[in-house]
C-alpha cells in the first residue's frame, strides 16, 4: 500500500521540455519565479500565464496532472484569499458585522491566487518534466562556483541522490516491518490521533535502526569502490548546454524583461 | 604464478564490549592466494572468514603481521585507493551496496570515483554489464531487480574498475537458490574468461565445490587447504568445526561405512550416482 508513494513526481517523455539540460530548467524556474513576483498588472501577469501554458503544452503533460498538484495546498490559497479579501484597506464595496470588503481587496485576493496558482504549477512543470538524477546532476553544477566559498555542493548532491535511491527500499522495508507487527497484533488503524501516533513506534524503532546499519553498509561499499569525496570525481553523464538551452534561456530573460518594463510604468 | 593476495602471520581482534576480554578474530593467518585462481574460504560463523575478507582490501587494517596486495602493504594509506581498484569486494545484502538509482549510473560509480575519462566511463560500463550479462537492464531501476540480478549489478561495479581480484564476502547468503547459481556462474566464468581471482567466502559446502582451492577456518586459522576433493572428503573433521560436507560426499561416506566400496570424492550428483552404480555392479 505504501509503494505507491512517489516525491517529486517525474512523468518520463521526450518532449523539449523534457530533453533540456536541467540546469536550463532550474535557471527557467529561477527567472519565472521572479517574473511572477515581479509582475503588478493584469497585462504582466497575462505575459506570464502565456509563458506557463506554453511551457504545459510544449512538455505534454497532462493539465489535469498539474490541477491535482494543487490539491495539498489548496487550504493555503484560500486562506491568502480570505485574508487578502477582508484586510486590504481601500475603498468599501460592503460591509457586514466587522467585515468590509474592498475593491483593493478583491484585486490583491485575485492577484494572490493567480501567483500562487502558477508558482505551484510552474515549479511542477520542472519536477514532471525532469528526473531526480538530473535534477541533483544540475543543482550540482549550478552551485559548483560555491565550492570554492567551501561549500560542500558535492557532498550535499551526493546525499540527496542516496536519499533518493533509497526511498522506495526504505518503504518497502517499512511495509514488511508494519506487515511483521501486524502479525504480532498491532493495531494500527483505530484509537484516537494520540493512540496512533504511539502505534507508530514500534516502526519507527525497527526502521531507523535498520537505516543506520544500512548507512554503515553503504558507507564501507562506496569506500571500497574508492569513493573519496568529489575531488577528481568524472562523470558517466557529463551536462552539454546545447542551443536550444540558450534560445528558451533568451526567450524566458525577455519575458522577465518585459515584465519588468512593465512594472516600471505601473501596468 | 604471482600471489596477488597474501598475508603472514596476521592477527585482528574486534574492540572488546564493555568489561569483556577482547576477542581474538584472527589468530595467526598465513595464506597466500595465487593470481587467477578460484578460491573458496569456508568457515562456520564466527571462524573469522569474514574479517579475513576484510583484510583484503583494507576496509580492516591489520593489528599484527602483514597483508600484501599485489605486492602492496595494505598499511601503506597512500596506496590505498590503488589497492582498492586491484581488489574489488561485493559484500552480503544487495541492496546496500548499490549507490545509484539507475543500474548503469551504479556500475559507473567506481571508475568515476577514480577519474576516469568519460568516453572511456561508457566503454567500462557497457562491457562490464555484458561480462555479468545484465546488458539490457543498463536503464532499470535497481529496486525492481530481483537479488540475484542485484548481485550481478555490484559485481558489475566492481569489474568497472578493472580489479585483478574480486572478494565474494558472503553474497549469495540472502540469494534464493536461483540467485545464488546466477551469481556463481557470473564468478566462475570471470574467473575462467578474464582470469580474474575470485575469493568465495560461504558456509554453503556445495558452493566450495566450485573453486579449485578450498580454504577452511576455525577459530580465526585455517585449518584446511587443498583442492575441493582434499577437503570436502574430511567428513569427520568438518562436522567436528560445525560444517556439514556436501550431500554427495555424505551419502557416500554412509554407504562405505555400510561396508560398500565407494570413492569419497565423487563431489558432483552426476559423478556421485556413477560411483554409486559402479560399487552395486
Amino acid at each position: 500500500m505504501l509503494k505507491d508513494i512517489t516525491l517529486g513526481q517525474y512523468f518520463p517523455g521526450t518532449s523539449l521540455a523534457h530533453r533540456l539540460d536541467p540546469r536550463t530548467k532550474l535557471l527557467l524556474t529561477v527567472i519565472y519565479i521572479v517574473a511572477l513576483f515581479c509582475a503588478k498588472s493584469f497585462f504582466s501577469y497575462l505575459l506570464i500565464a502565456l509563458v506557463l501554458f506554453t511551457g504545459i503544452k510544449v512538455s505534454g503533460v497532462a493539465p489535469k496532472a498539474l490541477v491535482r498538484g494543487l490539491k495539498p495546498i489548496l487550504f493555503i490559497i484560500c486562506f491568502t484569499a480570505v485574508l487578502n479579501l477582508f484586510y486590504t484597506p481601500g475603498e468599501t464595496l460592503a460591509s457586514f458585522w466587522i467585515f468590509k470588503i474592498t475593491k483593493e481587496g478583491i484585486f490583491t485576493a485575485f492577484f494572490m491566487v493567480l501567483r500562487i496558482t502558477m508558482l505551484i504549477m510552474g515549479t511542477f512543470l520542472l519536477t514532471y518534466t525532469t528526473s531526480p538524477i538530473a535534477l541533483t546532476d544540475g543543482m550540482e553544477a549550478l552551485l559548483g562556483p560555491l565550492k570554492r566559498v567551501r561549500v560542500p555542493v558535492h557532498e550535499l548532491a551526493m546525499m540527496m541522490s542516496i536519499a533518493l535511491r533509497f526511498i522506495p527500499t526504505l518503504i518497502e522495508e517499512t511495509d514488511k516491518i508494519m506487515s511483521a507487527q501486524k502479525a504480532r497484533g498491532a493495531d494500527f488503524e483505530s484509537g484516537n490521533l494520540i493512540e496512533r501516533a504511539k502505534a507508530l513506534v514500534p516502526i519507527l524503532v525497527p526502521l531507523f535502526i535498520s537505516a543506520f546499519r544500512r548507512a554503515d553498509e553503504l558507507a564501507v561499499a562506496m569506500e571500497c569502490r574508492c569513493y573519496h569525496g568529489g575531488e577528481g570525481r568524472t562523470k558517466l553523464h557529463v551536462l552539454r548546454y546545447k542551443p536550444r538551452d540558450y534560445l528558451v534561456l533568451a526567450a524566458y530573460a525577455a519575458v522577465l524583461a518585459g515584465v519588468l518594463v512593465l512594472a516600471r510604468f505601473g501596468l | 604464478m604471482s600471489e596477488i593476495i597474501k598475508t603472514e602471520h596476521l592477527t585482528f581482534s574486534y574492540p572488546p564490549d564493555e568489561g569483556k576480554e577482547p576477542v581474538l578474530a584472527l589468530g595467526g593467518v598465513s595464506l597466500s592466494i595465487e593470481q587467477g585462481s578460484f578460491v573458496t574460504i569456508l568457515g562456520h560463523n564466527g571462524s573469522g572468514k569474514s574479517t579475513l575478507a576484510k583484510h583484503m582490501n583494507a576496509v580492516l587494517l591489520p593489528e599484527g603481521g602483514t597483508v600484501w596486495v599485489d605486492g602492496m602493504d595494505t598499511r601503506d594509506e597512500s596506496l590505498l585507493l590503488e589497492i582498492r581498484r586491484r581488489v574489488g569486494m561485493v559484500f552480503q545484502n544487495p541492496d546496500n551496496q548499490i549507490v545509484a538509482n539507475v543500474v548503469e549510473e551504479d556500475v559507473a560509480f567506481g571508475p568515476e570515483n577514480l577519474g576516469v575519462a568519460t568516453e572511456d566511463i561508457r566503454v567500462r560500463v557497457d562491457s562490464a554489464l555484458q561480462a555479468v550479462r545484465m546488458g539490457e537492464f543498463q536503464m532499470h531501476a535497481p529496486h525492481h531487480l530481483s537479488g540475484g540480478q542485484k548481485q550481478r549489478i555490484a559485481i558489475a561495479g566492481v569489474i568497472a574498475m578493472e580489479p585483478k581480484c574480486i572478494v565474494l564476502d558472503e553474497s549469495t547468503a540472502m540469494l534464493d537458490p536461483l540467485g545464488r547459481r546466477e551469481v556463481l556462474d557470473t564468478v566462475s566464468r570471470l574467473n575462467r574468461e578474464k582470469g580474474i581471482t575470485i575469493v568465495l567466502i560461504t558456509h554453503h559446502m556445495d558452493e566450495a565445490a566450485l573453486a579449485d582451492r578450498v580454504v577452511v577456518m576455525s577459530g580465526g586459522r585455517p585449518v584446511m587447504d587443498g583442492t575441493p576433493r582434499e577437503v570436502l572428503v574430511r567428513v569427520e573433521e568438518l562436522r567436528a568445526i560445525g560444517l556439514d560436507a556436501p550431500h554427495t560426499v555424505e551419502l557416500l561416506h554412509g554407504l562405505r561405512q555400510d561396508g560398500f566400496d565407494v570413492p569419497l570424492d565423487a563431489l558432483g550428483i552426476g559423478e556421485c550416482a556413477e560411483a554409486i552404480v559402479q560399487a552395486l555392479a
